[in-house]
């Protein structure tokens, strides 16, 4: 006992040098190509292919809201053209990437924490160690990887579906025509528009993985352990999600 | 050879190795005993490098566990095979792609790691069950197939977590029979577990692990003859001392 209490509590170089280590952990684990390259493609079907329903079912009732909310506010004060600029500059600069950013850290965030989880608590991830793999390399950079190409492809499809949802919305409901639509909107169009959502959506499907994987990685206990670690990484996603979303802004706006 | 110099480990405030020092010898099953919680699996942990100890040293074959980077473990995790308490196989993978994976991480050829696959479960007298998932497999089962991918990497060393615990007894013999065979076959075993019988059956040398060190280790007629009354207690199972405990709590 005496040798125990000879240790002392990390101080401020201590602290340090974990960063540190992370910093060299993280950066090991993708220098580690030969682990994570086969296993990419799969978790980009999983994480992204199979995602894409829930972003494009969201994306329709987005344009549908958008374009009747765009109508009442336009209508006797603007032209009626002007439901197509509404339509279009937020379904892609904000709308199209945030919420399908928050319904697949709900899906993305959650399935990957609660598998990883499973795996911590259960010692599969100690037998990766065992059989010489860094779970870093083995479960972490892939799903991170997966998730930064697949949500840009999932979000460039709930952007085309959300604006096309508009666009049935106004010409069936508001009696507006196509050419009015597209009028306006290409009267506000930038293709800034369009990568800034591209760029913001790569960003929230690292954070959603990252967040995923390390607190399925740090789960503890039993299927317990496993929820509030799954509770906990789809919290932090949406909350990434907010912070990323207003840290874009201020940059490339 | 593996050696174990006065290591510490504590989980906050709970003590779970408080100076234990033991040597492994080579090509025999050192089975390490104690009650549950007792730190037996904190042991194995410590040294596959798993956990880090707090104080003292792990050494296999002159090699400090702790004073290795991440390159030197999976070196030294190549010479160790670690078998797990509830086998740890990875559920969405067939039990030949359990086996496969430890090879493909050392580079085998396919070729070779279906040889090496078949040969494995073969040892362990599980032919036919490659293509099965873990969840389709009973629990000795399972176990086995933990034993066989731990074996086709041809270790020096194996680390069995509770083999036996939770089997019945002909499962039980059947494990004890592959950790025999597995020794006779040059490998070193470390075997954690509390059942006497196992023990005795599979140890060249037992060791009791006891408040936090090794209350003593020897050869199983060693053990058998101790006059230690901790150690009789043990291996005789009595239970005076926890009735004792019941008794004051109530």
């Amino acid at each position: 006992m005496q040798r125990l209490d000879a240790l002392r509590a990390p101080g401020r170089p201590e602290v340090i040098s974990q960063v540190g280590r992370w910093t060299l952990d993280a950066a090991r684990a993708l220098a580690d190509v030969s682990v994570w390259r086969p296993l990419v493609i799969g978790h980009m079907r999983r994480l992204g292919v199979d995602s894409i329903p829930i972003a494009v079912f969201i994306a329709i009732f987005t344009g549908i809201v958008l374009a009747l909310l765009a109508s009442y506010i336009f209508t006797g004060a603007m032209p009626l053209y002007m439901v197509g600029a509404l339509v279009g500059k937020t379904v892609m600069m904000e709308l199209g990437p945030v919420l399908t950013g928050m319904a697949l850290a709900g899906r993305v965030g959650a399935n990957i924490a609660a598998e990883i989880g499973t795996m911590r608590v259960t010692e599969q991830v100690d037998a990766l160690e065992t059989l010489g793999y860094d779970p870093l390399s083995y479960l972490v950079v892939p799903r991170v990887i997966a998730a930064t190409l697949m949500f840009p492809v999932i979000t460039a499809f709930a952007m085309a579906v959300g604006v096309t949802a508009g666009w049935i919305t106004a010409v069936n409901i508001l009696d507006l025509s196509s050419v009015e639509f597209f009028k306006g909107l290409r009267l506000f169009y930038h293709f800034k528009d369009v990568w800034f959502g591209l760029v913001k959506s790569a960003s929230f499907g690292a954070a959603i993985a990252l967040m995923g994987s390390l607190k399925g990685l740090s789960a503890r206990g039993g299927a317990e352990g496993v929820g509030a670690a799954t509770t906990r990484a789809v919290v932090l996603g949406c909350e990434a999600i907010l912070v990323l979303d207003a840290f874009w802004a201020l940059v490339l706006l | 050879m593996i050696r174990l110099e006065g290591v510490c480990k504590a989980f906050g405030p709970r003590v779970i190795l408080d100076g234990v020092t033991l040597d492994v010898p080579d090509g025999r099953n050192t089975v390490i005993i104690g009650r549950s919680g007792s730190g037996k699996s904190v042991t194995l942990r410590c040294i596959i490098g798993l956990i880090r100890p707090d104080a003292g040293r792990v050494l296999v074959d002159d090699e400090v566990v702790a004073d290795l980077d991440r390159d030197g473990l999976t070196a030294l995790r190549s010479r160790i095979g670690y078998v797990f308490q509830f086998a740890a196989l990875f559920d969405s993978m067939t039990v030949a792609e359990n086996i496969a994976l430890g090879l493909t991480r050392r580079g085998y050829t396919p070729d070779e790691i279906a040889d090496r696959v078949q040969h494995s479960l073969r040892l362990v007298d599980l032919p036919g069950v490659e293509s099965k998932y873990p969840a389709e497999l009973s629990g000795g089962m399972r176990k086995r197939a933990g034993i066989a991918r731990a074996v086709a990497l041809r270790p020096r060393y194996i680390l069995y977590d509770e083999p036996t615990t939770g089997l019945d007894p002909m499962t039980t013999s059947v494990m004890d029979e592959l950790m025999i065979r597995t020794r006779d076959l040059g490998v070193t075993g470390v075997i954690v577990t509390h059942d006497m019988k196992s023990a005795f059956a599979t140890g060249d040398r037992i060791a009791m692990l006891h408040d936090g060190h090794i209350r003593q280790s020897g050869t199983p007629d060693e053990i058998r003859a101790s006059d230690d009354p901790v150690v009789r207690q043990f291996i005789e199972g009595r239970p005076d001392r926890a009735l004792a405990a019941v008794a004051g709590e109530a």
